[in-house]
């Protein structure tokens, strides 16, 4: 089977645009991807679409209408907050089996007037959001993260850190949504929306796209290896059943489960990795995936905050993009833009933020229902 | 509100709550018949085992502890806020989430594990024809 590689990424700035079109986002990721790939559309010979909210109106088709109908299968896809990677991988997994050469990867997301507590439950009955506990997101990371805090002691404050880092991120980000530091105690005292997290410690609803050009081994020589990235892994998985999950949406057994496959098929360990991209979707969120992920033995994640193992300059950095907190969240779009991040690391191209001399690096992402999908992504140049 | 619907008891929350006419409300749990898993609400084979053995009825403990929590302060538009989600594995098996009552929305004032009851009240809601819901908080239980 083909090896995959990364030839062409890029995603547009992160932020609000209600003026613009679903596909008209898509369509500038897409020719910002083609270009940096030296490519064109008509190279293309399928086109993976990743797009939540309008699943049912054909985005990758219209995506198409903007930069060129070339007639080329089209695949659009849906799965939560995975939704990008999965439409990575298809292209991936497609490439891998010798159905094609050339590939274009599409993450896109207007997140409109979605608010930071996002949709709510319908149903017969009467509602029941605050009258049988909170099934909202910030409640049930927040939940999620008691679990930690249960079990290992981790604090409030050790929550809070991971915010800190990565708004400090994303002011070296220029495409982040924001670029503003947030110390400890402007985290710890804004709004609380669910304890343990307040409203600095939720990802920011944004618009936003990007895209990717794959190609397959032959094809990548072909076209020159310089700038290209291998992907050197590709997992996804769903939920298994596990004690509470009617109730309490396991985040952590399918990463686990992916990460463990994704280290067996690119051969490395996460002491290999140079920096990682997680899925910070709430701050307690990224606590558990340090350990989810082995970048710390159990229970040590509180620790790895504390002692900064995790910012810029640390043992391994995490979401040096800003990650969700910041740079921003547009559902469909993160996953893409994840392998966007360690790409440019992988490329050296990453300016102020840039981890140096990073060889590996990993992304993840977790569609709340749940899936997870997992890339690791690796320097080809020497 | 209608005549019919004043006559009416109040309909359970979710149906797993039962109200029988000559006994106390309380939670049916469906346990499987090949792994013992139990689960709240009906399913066509069990998510654990996958077994299509089929399930058991068995009555829930109203006895419990608190697993985890969060205290929540902003919700949708009418939900009164701050409140306690939580939860709340039962004794016996069964694992149920709900508003903790009875205790401060402090985080200092609230102990993962420690002893909770399941109570059944009447909803401070209605739906469009006006009918009540019975349904279940969880309180701090000393015993
Ligand atoms: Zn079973």
């Amino acid at each position: 089977m083909s090896d995959v590689y990364v030839m062409g990424i890029d995603m547009i700035k992160f932020g609000r645009f209600p003026e613009r079109t679903v596909p008209q986002l898509g369509a500038e990721a897409a020719l910002l991807a083609l270009d940096d790939a030296g490519l064109d559309i008509r190279q293309m010979e399928a086109f993976y679409c990743g797009n939540l909210l309008q699943a049912s109106a054909m985005v990758g088709q219209r995506i198409l209408q903007e930069i060129g109908q070339t007639g080329i299968p089209v695949i659009n896809c849906a799965n939560a907050c995975a939704t990008g990677a999965t439409a990575f991988r298809e292209a991936w997994a497609a490439i891998r089996a010798g159905l094609y050469d050339l590939c274009l990867v599409v993450g896109v997301e207007q997140m409109g007037k979605a608010g930071l507590l996002g949709g709510g439950g319908g149903g017969r009955g009467i509602p029941t959001e605050g009258l049988l506990g909170s099934g909202l997101m910030p409640a049930v990371f927040a939940e999620a993260g008691m679990e930690h805090a249960r079990k290992y002691g981790t604090t409030f404050e050790q929550f809070a850190k991971v915010s800190v880092k990565n708004h400090h991120h994303s002011t070296m980000n220029p495409k982040a949504m924001y670029q503003i530091e947030t110390p400890l105690e402007t985290v710890m005292n804004a709004e609380m929306i669910a304890y343990p997290n307040t409203k600095l410690m939720c990802s920011v609803n944004v618009d936003g796209a990007a895209a990717a050009v794959l190609a397959s081994e032959r094809k990548a020589r072909e076209l020159g290896m310089g700038r290209a990235v291998r992907v050197s892994a590709s997992v996804l998985t769903s939920d298994p059943y596990t004690d509470r999950d009617l109730v309490m949406p396991d985040v952590n057994t399918c990463t686990r489960q992916a990460a463990k496959r994704a280290y067996e098929m690119a051969g490395v360990g996460p002491e290999d990795l140079d920096l990682v991209e997680l899925h910070d979707c709430f701050a307690t969120a990224e606590i558990l995936h340090y350990e989810n992920l082995g970048l710390c033995a159990e229970g040590e994640a509180g620790k790895l905050i504390d002692e900064g193992e995790t910012a810029l300059g640390g043992r391994i950095p995490v979401n040096v993009s800003g990650g969700l907190l910041s740079k921003g969240h547009p559902l469909g779009a993160t996953g893409v833009a994840n392998v966007y991040e360690v790409a440019t690391h992988l490329r050296g191209e990453a300016g102020r933020r840039q981890v140096e001399g990073a060889r590996v690096g990993l992304t993840h992402v977790i569609g709340l229902g749940s899936a997870c999908g997992i890339h690791i992504l690796e320097r080809v140049a020497s | 509100m209608t005549e019919a619907a004043q006559a009416r008891k109040p309909l359970p929350i979710r149906p797993f709550l039962k109200i029988p006419d000559d006994g106390e409300p309380h939670l049916e749990g469906q346990k499987c018949r090949s792994c013992g898993e139990i689960f709240l609400g009906e399913r066509i084979a069990c998510a654990k085992c996958g077994s299509r053995e089929g399930f058991e009825p068995v009555r829930l403990s109203n006895r419990g502890t608190l697993y985890v929590y969060s205290i929540v302060h902003r919700s949708f538009p009418g939900v009164e806020v701050p409140y306690v989600s939580a939860v709340v594995d039962l004794e016996g098996g069964g694992t149920l989430k709900g508003n903790l009552i009875d205790v401060e929305p402090d985080p200092d004032k609230i102990q993962m594990g420690m002893p909770v009851e399941v109570v059944f009240r009447v909803a401070p809601r209605k739906d469009a024809e006006g009918n009540e819901y019975l349904t279940w908080y969880f309180r701090p239980r000393s015993d």
